[in-house]
């Protein structure tokens, strides 16, 4: 894990003001004036006036001359051999140009295979068999979109079915082996294991208090809007790949290409065009984009690749799957003092997460959360089943999300256990201020955190006294109202290159600065918006180190040719990665520009002091450079000898990862006649360090909120014993609407990652994170009278209303 | 496949073309019209990616036959700034930060539109009720629910002044 003395390592000279200890405020920092718009300000999206006009550019958008569009035979089985594939109906059909299957891919390199992300690998198209339904059978290549689409129905593939292992519990027994290409014939892929495990067995076995509780969070998908696609246009005279492609991560995506094609790197182009959402599902390379780079390859023309919906919910990456099995321990004051977690990972059918590759279960031992305890240990076991591979985020830091589950739901459990409010509880069990930087018993460094400061604003938000009295009170009338807390820890930012890496390559991120002669500039970042607002974000930076106006800030993502070389954009890490390059490259560049200026005004360096926009000389103001001139000068005036310019690139490795934090309550009130579940409020009190711009911190909150909220209520991929998808449309998988969001009431504290150049630590995830044991444990804390103990989320009204007629509170 | 040929108003302008019986109206908008700012994001009829007006309501384009949308008047967000300035929706939008990805927005601007002509001076609830055909996942849709409210406080005001 990462240590405090690493830090001072990396551009120590031009990270500036950077302390261990940072007090906390409410109030947003700002430095600069409108005109130049700096950070704090509520600057409105530069990107958003091509949005609003139907103007953007998305990969389905993309027409190119001569286009032809592919379409996937998909497996109607979770498991079955593939005795023959006939495709000579659907080739003699008008418009149809290829069909494309295994056996074609492995003759074209051995590329019916590929490696995942977390090093194992996953078939793009089979040959012998099939693990999991709606797995790519084989695709066809056509002249229209209908063409292709009617074509894959004149594909008959004769399928001999095997028996489908769906329970990851039934895959331990290895009665079905879901990949007999391996050697070893076992359904378990991995162990790993954190924390002391004699220290926790011993805090266990002498402990006043013990709680234990198994948990299921469930598989469910992001489902960002816009589903995955590909434009693949291959020139044979060039020998060039160009593609357009919804990827998160487009750099690393061209690694791959070129690893697993052969194709040389620098003959491959990545456009990410605009993304209609990504939240984890645009990190992984599917076999469709596999497929439809080969097919443009093979016809030498450029092919379209549009998922359906129902394609993207039935076989693109899940997320969560996690059956947990916990015991927190406490001691006679009712202080933690240790944690247990044995968890079984559900990986489907192959191990494609993108986790970090020494992370194979993700970030997960983050899950002591914002207590402070003694002793933990935790243990998680990765399983194949006959489901789609995947295991990526769902707008959370890799694993997070389950970790934070599992906490909050068993120091509520151990709360109510102990007869403690599970306010008061949490407020004698958090980590002190004073303990920050915090080493915690599963060996991470938090780098900085105020966790009774948020709990105790939104509290005061919410009027927490009162709100117990009431449903006291309400409690003595027979109605059902519950208040629920959740006091989460994020970690977020990989990643620090000495552990963290994906396939090899570092987790650092780049940002390239270059001012023109006229003070007008150009930013280009390894990473990539998928509407976080990094247009506007980055420039913002920048403004507020340079001095320019953001709007005279143009920030460029996604094209492999023009973008410095990152990792792309997930888990949170862009604003402490990038955006930390971002501000690293500007101080580089504001060091040429005050030799620039002394120069200028000649006088030496340390004669110069920088206020907002401009070098002046100390003492003298009104002799003064601003950046704009120094710009103009760096063109036309260099001093002799210097190099001409005024441009920078900073590839930033962090020194550690920011922890983000908040405190969430939520109020609901039980139908006991329906079991149905209203949120009454939900007050969201989140520190994500200093920030960028509060409108678009704001809207990160609302709309991570709202994915906290579905699969705490609506969203679960469910299978039946066949393996069949049983929530494969929108009309089955349920995403909330205007309708059953609630209106979310927020607060912020403001306490600064000390590492961090500009002391901001990312927020896109933390509210996805922390909201679903808000709402969870405000219904058990409904239902703790009647003997509810837990329930596994989502919440529906189906489950609570069991509980209520087992309990004979309904008929 | 049945070829037939339709004449229909898009964003003022009409337009006749010869379409496939089986053309969803989306894809003669996005592909034969090149109209890309309105989207796809599912196959049954639940995300309004892909709405439009048609003769003024709200319609799923993913669910109507191009061959059905003969003689009809349809409107695009590409028809909304038209005239050189932003319709209040697209003003609210940018202002209230009711988006993000900016990939549904289209959609619920337009249905917004349709939703404001029925309801110029709508609640909250009503405004939520009003955009519950239509998905968003970034936002959490506070933000768009404000921009709504703003273009009908906008819209509304325009009226009276125009009185």
């Amino acid at each position: 894990m990462p240590q405090l003395e690493d830090r001072k390592e990396h551009h120590s000279e031009l990270a500036e003001g950077v302390s261990a200890r940072v007090s906390t405020t409410d109030q947003v920092q700002i430095k600069t004036p409108a005109k130049i718009c700096g950070m704090g300000h509520r600057k409105k999206r530069k990107e958003d006036p091509r949005f609003i006009q139907g103007k953007g550019n998305y990969v389905d958008d993309v027409k190119l001359p001569g286009m032809l569009y592919m379409d996937i035979v998909r497996s109607p089985y979770a498991h079955a051999k593939i005795k023959s594939i006939d495709a000579s109906a659907a080739l003699e059909m008008e418009g149809v140009v290829a069909v494309i299957t295994g056996e074609d891919l492995k003759a074209a390199g051995n590329l019916h295979w590929m490696p995942t992300l977390m090093s194992d690998t996953q078939m793009v198209l089979p040959i012998d068999k099939v693990v999991y339904y709606a797995q790519e059978v084989c695709a066809v290549i056509a002249t229209s979109r209908y063409v292709a689409a009617d074509a894959i129905e004149q594909v008959f593939v004769d399928y001999e079915p095997l028996d489908a292992v769906v329970d990851p519990f039934e895959a331990l027994k290895d009665e079905v082996i879901v990949r007999d290409d391996k050697e070893k014939k076992t359904n378990h892929i991995w162990h790993w294991e954190a924390g002391d495990k004699a220290a926790t067995d011993a805090v266990l076995k002498d402990a006043a208090t013990v709680v234990k509780e198994k948990l299921y969070i469930p598989r469910i998908h992001v489902s960002s809007i816009e589903t995955c696609g590909m434009v693949a246009n291959y020139n044979k005279a060039r020998e060039h790949m160009q593609i357009y492609m919804t990827s998160q991560a487009p750099h690393a995506h061209r690694t791959v290409f070129a690893l697993v094609s052969g194709l040389p790197e620098h003959k491959i182009q990545i456009i990410s065009p605009d993304i209609g959402g990504g939240f984890g599902g645009k990190v992984p390379v599917y076999p469709g984009y596999v497929i439809c780079a080969v097919a443009s390859l093979v016809t030498g023309k450029p092919v379209k690749w549009i998922e359906d919906r129902s394609e993207n919910l039935q076989a693109d990456s899940f997320a969560r799957d996690y059956h947990i099995e916990a015991e927190m321990a406490a001691n006679e004051d009712g202080k933690i003092t240790g944690l247990r977690v044995k968890t079984l990972s559900d990986c489907g059918a192959a191990d494609a997460a993108a986790n970090p590759s020494k992370f194979p279960a993700g970030l997960y031992s983050i899950c002591t959360g914002s207590y402070d305890m003694k002793a933990a240990h935790i243990e998680v076991d990765g399983v194949y089943t006959t489901k789609p591979p995947g295991g990526v985020a769902y707008r959370c830091s890799f694993r997070v999300t389950e970790a934070v589950h599992m906490i909050e739901r068993m120091t509520d459990i151990m709360a109510h256990q102990l007869g403690e409010d599970p306010a008061d509880f949490r407020l004698k069990n958090f980590i002190r201020p004073d303990q920050f930087p915090y080493k915690s018993p599963t060996g991470w460094e938090y780098d900085s955190g105020n966790y009774e400061g948020a709990l105790k604003k939104a509290m005061e938000m919410i009027d927490y006294r009162a709100l117990r009295q009431e449903q006291k009170e309400m409690r003595a009338k027979g109605e059902l109202m519950g208040i629920g807390i959740s006091s989460f820890t994020e970690v977020v930012g990989a990643g620090p290159s000495k552990d963290y890496d994906i396939l090899g390559i570092k987790m650092f991120d780049s940002a390239e600065i270059r001012i023109h002669p006229t003070g007008k500039a150009m930013a280009r970042f390894g990473t990539k918006s998928q509407g976080q607002g990094h247009e506007t974000t980055y420039a913002q930076i920048i403004a507020e180190e340079l001095g320019l106006p953001s709007d005279d800030i143009e920030v460029e993502e996604g094209d492999t040719d023009t973008a410095p070389y990152g990792l792309g954009t997930y888990a949170s890490r862009s604003t402490p990665t990038a955006g930390a390059a971002a501000a690293m490259a500007a101080r580089k560049i504001k060091a040429k520009a005050k030799k620039i200026a002394a120069h200028l005004l000649e006088v030496g360096e340390e004669d110069l002091e920088w206020n907002v926009d401009r070098f002046q000389v100390k003492g003298s103001p009104d002799q003064a450079k601003t950046i704009q001139e120094i710009a103009f000068a760096a063109y036309t005036n260099h001093p002799q000898g210097m190099e001409a310019g005024l441009e920078a690139v900073d590839y930033y490795d962090p020194p550690n990862l920011t922890f983000p934090f908040g405190s969430y309550i939520c109020v609901v009130d039980i139908d006991k006649g329906t079991g149905e579940v209203k949120i009454r409020r939900f007050v969201a009190v989140d520190d994500c360090g200093h920030i960028i711009n509060p409108m678009i911190v704001e809207g990160q909150i609302h709309g991570g909120l709202t994915m906290g909220l579905a699969p705490a209520m609506y969203e679960e991929i469910v299978y039946d014993e066949n393996g069949q998808n049983l929530s494969g449309t929108f009309a089955d998988y349920l995403l909330p609407t205007a309708v059953e969001s609630p209106k979310w009431e927020l607060g912020k504290t403001i306490t600064p990652s000390p590492h961090h150049p500009i002391g901001a630590k990312g927020v896109g995830e933390s509210p996805t994170v922390g909201a679903p044991p808000a709402i969870a444990n405000a219904v058990v804390d409904a239902l703790w009278h009647l003997g509810v103990r837990h329930i596994d989320i989502p919440i529906t009204p189906q489950k609570v209303w069991k509980l209520l007629r087992d309990n004979g509170v309904t008929d | 496949m049945s070829n037939h040929e339709i004449t229909l108003t898009i964003n003022g302008e009409t337009v006749t073309r010869t379409v496939e019986a089986r053309t969803l109206l989306v894809h003669f908008i996005r592909e034969d019209l090149s109209l890309t700012g309105t989207h796809i994001g599912c196959d049954t009829t639940s995300c309004g990616a892909c709405t439009v007006l048609v003769d003024g309501k709200p319609v799923k384009s993913c669910t109507m036959f191009a061959v059905q949308a003969e003689g009809a008047d349809i409107e695009t967000i590409e028809s909304l700034a038209a005239g050189g300035s932003l319709h209040p929706l697209q003003e609210g939008f940018w202002e209230k930060h009711g988006l993000q990805c900016g990939y549904c927005t289209p959609g619920m601007i337009m249905s917004a539109k349709g939703f404001l002509a029925e309801h110029p001076n709508p609640t909250e609830d009503e405004i939520r009720h009003g955009i519950s055909g239509n998905l968003c996942r970034c936002t959490g849709y506070n933000k768009i629910v404000e921009a709504i409210q703003y273009a009908a406080e906008k819209l509304q005001s325009a009226e009276a002044g125009g009185e």
